[in-house]
């Protein structure tokens, strides 16, 4: 699978380039600032892009503006925006061109190599990957969710990180089909018509924790 | 109401208020005589044992009292004038020489004085014109053409002097309209002239205005320096109780489980999670730490993307309303984010508020920042240390802090900043040029 890194640090971006062949990922570019990352995209058109969002020149926000321009011009490319701290905002920004894979998370998970792997293929196949601390961060002030219990919120928030069904069961270490149950309940109590689709249902809830 | 009308309406209350002031003027005019009287005999019995001492102060406290009433008086129609008093100085007791000195030796002491007479004459004068032209007018409006009605044919009003016939009676309505336009019009325009001899004297001189712009400046550098320092024995505490302990215990732990791992590879693997666990902590540590420092989306996206995200972060709802064509300098950016923050925590913690917002705007070299809520109200500069904290980090920049908080709400807080603002933000192209 092809990936393009953007990342300054020349430590992580080695470790990020090492750690993705580790799994059979094929890194056709790794850029170290902002002006660099959009040719690089169209030339290389990788599968997914793994993007740090403060990167030179201006150490910034940079290498969010260039994913968003880049999903504008090539709509659909999935990209995982990397940070040393989470912002909702910047995931706000990022979900508003709604195709494709999308993913934000702290570096910090990267050490978790194996749950880090799984939300590059989760995002390059077009579903999402959400930092839990955005996701907490959205929950605090969403006095609405009184309605659900408190295992229905728990569901909320792993599933609002873009995970599947099964992977919400192992988790919290509760059967698939309960997982199931306690979806349909959410999107019932909270007024979102239930879709089969990963990406939307994580899209729809996020909207409503953002509302 | 069309646009017309609301601003007749506007220029018939301000007209109205400056009748109002002219009135309360005449009224206080009074008082500035007796004491003059009683300031002229305090200093006279200066040299009598005891008594003398204790009086002058006493009674140009007085004189003070009204000099401010009249400065608050001007500065409410737009005259700012400042107090111009030297601050007491330490241990000055009641009765003793120290005080007296104090008053006596100050000029501004003299420049009240000197203000009380003419002062009262302007004012009276001034006042009196505010209120009878206006009075007069209404007279014509109303009352002439009743007494005409009535059949009485010995009152005067206008340029006709004597009403003799009905239709002169009637010619007082458009005459006294006329007058009490111009008696509105005038009114605001006389209180500003009041307002302005009055600082002509009860302003500080361009020396006791640099003097009072030296002591304010000591005290604001005094508590900048405070507060930084402060603030970093706060970071030095916090790096050097947190990470840099966990840091040690990480060594620590990898340390054992590198002799563990050929004898106890199962003990070496506890271990290494356990440091993993521990340098996540680390991460999670140091995160906030610069969060507190400078928050990063503050660096990234300036004042305006920093106070949403912190909205956004805030278990009450707050709308947001920032808009800046630049960005501020780092210093002034940062001291007006941690002013909202501050104000925010505040509110969040304190008020009670279902919701609440923040607005933003820049126009004439200052920064007007307003953070309100639909709270309980009743916030307290001196009971709490956060709005201290507000005031003395706008304070650094010559900033202010205003606090409207009545019991049952809603709590209004106003901060400005004189500043400048940068050319917009160029966001570097990230395009093939």
């Amino acid at each position: 699978m092809r990936v393009v890194i953007a990342e300054d640090h020349a430590l992580l971006r080695d470790g990020l380039t090492r750690l993705l062949q580790a799994f059979d990922f094929d890194v056709v570019a790794a850029v170290d600032n902002g002006p660099a990352l959009l040719p690089a995209l169209i030339t290389h058109r990788p599968q997914v892009a793994i993007i740090d969002v403060r990167l030179p020149p201006t150490f910034t926000d940079e290498g969010l503006q260039a994913a968003i321009a880049a999903r504008a011009q090539m709509p659909g490319l999935p990209v995982l925006m990397l940070s040393q701290h989470v912002e909702p905002m910047y995931a706000h920004e990022l979900l508003s061109a709604p195709n494709g894979g999308v993913g934000y998370l702290l570096k910090d998970r990267i050490s978790d190599v194996e749950e880090f792997v799984d939300a590059v293929r989760r995002v390059a196949g077009g579903g999402t990957a959400m930092d839990p601390e955005v996701i907490s961060q959205l929950l605090v002030r969403r006095e609405p969710l009184a309605v659900l219990t408190s295992r229905e919120r728990e569901v909320l928030g792993v599933m609002a990180e873009g995970r599947s069904n099964a992977a919400i069961a192992a988790k919290l270490r509760i059967t698939e089909k309960a997982v199931s149950k306690h979806i349909n309940n959410i999107l019932t109590k909270l007024d979102m018509p239930p879709s089969d689709d990963d990406n939307r249902r994580v899209l729809a809830v996020l909207a409503y924790l953002d509302a | 109401m069309s646009e017309a009308r609301v601003r007749l309406l506007r220029w018939v209350i301000r007209g109205v208020r400056s009748v109002v002031g002219g009135l309360a003027a005449m009224g206080l005019a009074f008082t500035n005589l007796p004491l003059l009287a009683a300031s002229v005999v305090a200093l006279a019995l200066a040299p009598v044992p005891f008594l003398g001492l204790a009086l002058a102060p006493w009674t140009m406290t007085l004189v003070r009292m009204r000099a401010d009433l009249e400065r608050r008086r001007a500065s409410r129609i737009g005259v700012l004038v400042t107090r111009p008093y030297h601050p007491a100085p330490e241990g000055a007791m009641a009765g003793g020489w120290k005080r007296f000195r104090w008053i006596v030796t100050d000029p501004a002491t003299w420049r009240d004085l000197a203000w009380l007479l003419p002062g009262a004459i302007i004012s009276f004068g001034l006042g009196l014109v505010t209120v009878l032209v206006p009075l007069y007018g209404l007279a014509g409006l109303t009352l002439a053409p009743l007494w005409i009605w009535l059949g009485t044919g010995w009152y005067g009003y206008g340029a006709l002097w004597s009403i003799d016939s009905f239709s002169e009676g009637l010619l007082c309505v458009p005459k006294g309209a006329v007058i009490l336009a111009i008696g509105l019009w005038i009114g605001p325009w006389l209180r500003r002239v009041d307002a302005l001899f009055a600082r002509l004297l009860l302003a500080p001189t361009t020396a006791a205005g640099l003097r009072l712009r030296v002591t304010q400046l000591t005290i604001t550098r005094a508590d900048t320096v405070d507060a930084q320092a402060a603030e970093l024995r706060r970071i030095e505490r916090d790096l050097h109780d947190g990470v840099q302990a966990r840091l040690v215990s990480l060594r620590m732990v990898i340390g054992l489980a590198d002799t563990l791992i050929d004898h106890n590879p199962a003990q070496a693997h506890k271990l290494l999670a356990e440091a993993r666990a521990s340098s996540g902590a680390a991460l999670v540590e140091l995160r906030h730490l610069v969060r507190g420092i400078h928050p990063p989306v503050l660096a990234e996206r300036g004042l305006a993307g920093a106070v949403r995200a912190l909205a956004l972060s805030l278990p009450v709802p707050i709308t947001v309303d920032v808009d800046l064509p630049g960005r501020l300098d780092t210093p002034v950016e940062s001291a007006a984010y941690f002013a909202v923050a501050e104000a925010l925590t505040n509110m969040v913690r304190h008020s009670h508020a279902h919701t609440g917002s923040v607005s933003a705007r820049h126009s004439e070299g200052t920064l007007t920042m307003m953070v309100t809520d639909d709270g309980a109200g009743g916030a307290d500069p001196a009971a709490g240390t956060g709005l201290r904290g507000i005031e003395r980090r706008l304070a650094a920049f010559d900033g202010r802090m205003a606090l409207s908080s009545p019991a049952g709400g809603p709590t209004v807080i106003t901060m400005e900043l004189p500043c400048a603002l940068s050319s917009p933000r160029i966001t570097p192209s990230s395009a093939t040029d």
